[in-house]
């Protein structure tokens, strides 16, 4: 018996299929992070989180469940994780980046889904996710059409709340957004028999937008070039800021930065100065989806930025620290939430004003636009971004894929192809 | 000192070598077997060179077997594409089981390109399925779909169901002829969209086995409305292109393969300088 047998079976766990999961990531993780070369030190703890992200992270939730404190599953950067810590729960943001369960899962789901529901759902039907299984709620959101119709059959096999999105930033929908996280602030006090004040609020915002801030300093070093650090290793602490404990995880990755600070200044980083320089746009990438930085980067080149949920999308904005009242202050969480630039908002021209932004602040070479496959509002947008980075002088490769590995060759050539065009010189 | 390109395709493996002025000096075409490494060694084994560039789908093996640098079959396309067209601003290249259009600027640099997702819709290895639904040789598909008459259509892309459409219309009577269009058609209309999003701008190389189809060269015209020039052996342009990089670089070294002039036939490529 492994050391947390009895735990996951005690969660319901199918163990079998779980053994098997557990080792498909860690060899994935060998291949896509250890392999690499001159990573920075500071990331031995985050090492650490993956290694033990079904074990010992999953006993502290447990832990804290059996205090009384709620574990509260999301999806999506529109679920405030401040109510939620400020009811004394703990967010845990689901990630639904693994090719898992996809049989069970196209048992209930259309075949042309996104890899990225296919995977919430399929963890959940499979049994092999115990951040699902230790979740007293999960909160979905109304996002694409994708998730909101899955969640009506998700919520069959899980305790769900689902909080509408509104899809315009008109007066009306950001009156309707503020009322959403009113009921959210509700609901999670039943849940928890906690009130969310004003005291608890302010605290909690602190502690999110400390984190946030921590994740901004990372973003600033990979301005230096050579870049201090891969866009591998940035994007996995995007990933692991959903899940782990965000005082702790912002203590970590600030001694992560101290160093990386250190190594910019010396000039020092993973890969030549001459290495095309990219920018990724579009869809999240959830853990263990690492696929495409991994091609991108094993082709030489370095990621130095991500204009992607799993990335700035979710990180840019801070909540404005004043507001007295406990209203005040959850007017301000509305404000800020409420700017997120997510594609299922129309217009969304605020989203190429970003990309674009990025690119000249990361002095990116080339960008990435990365879609899921089936993901209709990021794919449709594509279209303005590809005009407007054409517009700009910056070169654009558009790759639409899954989770699965079968494309990986083609893949490959594409995007070495795409860096063959950034490093050519111009001939006379 | 002798330059040698390769080009390992999921179909078929070229290698191209040329001499100091950029001249064809050999060519030779082999077919892509199980075992890669295999194929390339013996094409390889059949003219010397001093630097070798591979390129293909099969680059990655080729370059720890051979200890070669690669090129993506892009560069590979556009850097001959040029040299046999020189000036040329478009390349259209079907091969096995890609299709790649490439927009270079006036010397060969690319600038944009576009390449069929996962699946194989539309390339060479779709035509040949085709073709065998059909009882047609592949080297007689093409100008059968010339003498077919427009009126049937082909809606799918996918080797599968194209095949089913295919002998849905063989059983209902239709000329095999008329069929042969439809499915040249198809592919056709498909590959002016992808040209359409990267360039048509002339002059348009054509290259890639699928070039000696005269039936799709003569329905993409149609369909781009622009003249496409074939070279006279459009299977080579990648190999030839991977040749000329190996020229222009260097540390282009990889294997020497034993010395073995066959005095083999003179290339049909003729002067490329670029």
């Amino acid at each position: 018996m492994g050391k947390y047998d009895a735990m996951w079976k005690d969660l319901g766990l199918d163990l079998d299929a779980h053994d098997g999961l557990l080792r498909a990531l860690g060899q994935g993780y060998s291949d896509v992070y250890l392999s690499q070369r001159g990573r920075p030190d500071g990331m031995k703890y985050f090492d650490h989180v993956v290694s033990e992200i079904h074990g010992r992270r999953i006993q502290e939730l447990l832990e804290r469940k059996s205090r009384g404190d709620p574990i509260i599953g999301t999806f999506c950067l529109y679920v405030p994780e401040e109510i939620i810590l400020a009811a004394g729960g703990v967010s845990v943001g689901l990630c639904a980046g693994a090719e898992i369960g996809t049989a069970q899962a196209e048992r209930v789901l259309p075949r042309n889904t996104c890899a990225l529901i296919k995977s919430f759902v399929g963890f959940k039907l499979a049994k092999l996710c115990p951040y699902f299984e230790a979740c007293d709620l999960v909160i979905g959101e109304t996002t694409c059409d994708g998730k909101k119709k899955a969640y009506e059959i998700f919520g069959e096999f899980q305790d769900l709340f689902v909080i509408e999105v509104p899809h315009t930033k008109t007066g009306e929908s950001r009156a309707l957004w503020r009322s959403e996280i009113d009921r959210l602030a509700g609901k999670v006090e039943a849940l928890s028999g906690r009130e969310v004040s004003a005291d608890s609020l302010r605290e909690a915002v602190r502690i999110v937008n400390a984190k946030r801030r921590a994740l901004h300093r990372l973003n600033a070093t990979r301005r230096a070039n050579p870049a201090p650090i891969s866009g591998r290793d940035a994007l996995l602490i995007n990933q692991i800021q959903f899940y782990d404990d965000p005082a702790r995880f912002t203590e970590k990755l600030n001694i992560l930065c101290d160093e990386i600070e250190a190594r910019a200044a010396r000039g020092e980083g993973v890969e030549p100065a001459d290495a095309p320089r990219i920018l990724i746009s579009g869809c999240p990438m959830a853990a263990p989806n690492w696929k495409v930085p991994a091609i991108v980067e094993k082709s030489g080149a370095v990621i130095v930025g991500e204009e992607s949920c799993v990335g700035e999308r979710g990180t840019r904005n801070l909540v404005d620290e004043g507001g007295c009242t406990c209203d005040e202050i959850l007017d301000r969480i509305a404000d800020r939430y409420i700017e997120i630039d997510c594609a299922c908002f129309t217009p969304n021209a605020e989203r190429i004003e970003h990309i674009l932004e990025m690119a000249r602040a990361y002095e990116a070479d080339g960008v990435i636009e990365y879609i899921i496959q089936f993901c209709t509002p990021y794919a449709m947008e594509s279209y303005g971004i590809e005009r407007a980075l054409a517009r700009a002088g910056m070169p654009m490769l558009k790759i639409e894929t899954d989770y699965s590995a079968e494309d990986a060759a083609q893949l490959t050539t594409r995007v070495q192809a795409f860096l063959e065009v950034l490093r050519s010189p111009q001939r006379a | 000192m002798r330059a040698a390109g390769l080009d390992i395709g999921s179909r078929t493996i070229e290698l191209v070598v040329i001499d100091e002025s950029n001249r064809v000096v050999s060519s030779a075409q082999g077919e892509t077997t199980p075992d890669v490494i295999d194929d390339a060694r013996r094409l390889l084994a059949s003219s010397p060179f001093d630097r070798l560039v591979v390129t293909g789908y099969g680059r990655a093996l080729a370059e720890v077997a051979f200890d070669a640098p690669t090129v993506t079959e892009i560069l590979a396309y556009a850097r001959g594409a040029h040299a046999v067209c020189p000036g040329c601003r478009t390349v259209l290249d079907i091969g096995g089981q890609d299709t790649k259009a490439i927009a270079l600027d006036g010397s060969g640099r690319p600038l944009r390109f576009a390449m069929n997702d996962r699946c194989a819709a539309g390339a060479g290895r779709f035509l040949e399925m085709m073709a065998a639904a059909l009882r047609y040789e592949i080297g007689a598909f093409g100008s059968a779909s010339l003498e077919g008459r427009d009126g049937v259509a082909i809606s799918s892309m996918c080797a599968v169901f194209a095949e089913s459409e295919v002998i849905g219309l063989m059983t209902r009577g239709h000329d095999r002829r008329d069929i042969a269009r439809a499915v040249h058609r198809a592919i056709a209309t498909r590959t002016a969209g992808m040209l359409a999003r990267v360039s048509t701008e002339p002059p348009i190389v054509f290259a890639g086995g699928a070039a000696l189809n005269p039936g799709l060269r003569r329905l993409i015209e149609e369909a781009i409305g622009q003249p496409l020039i074939v070279p006279e052996m459009p299977q080579m342009v990648g190999a030839l292109g991977a040749a000329l990089i190996a020229a222009e670089r260097a540390h282009a070294v990889g294997i020497r393969p034993r010395a073995d002039p066959d005095g083999s036939s003179p290339p049909p490529l003729g002067d490329v300088r670029p």
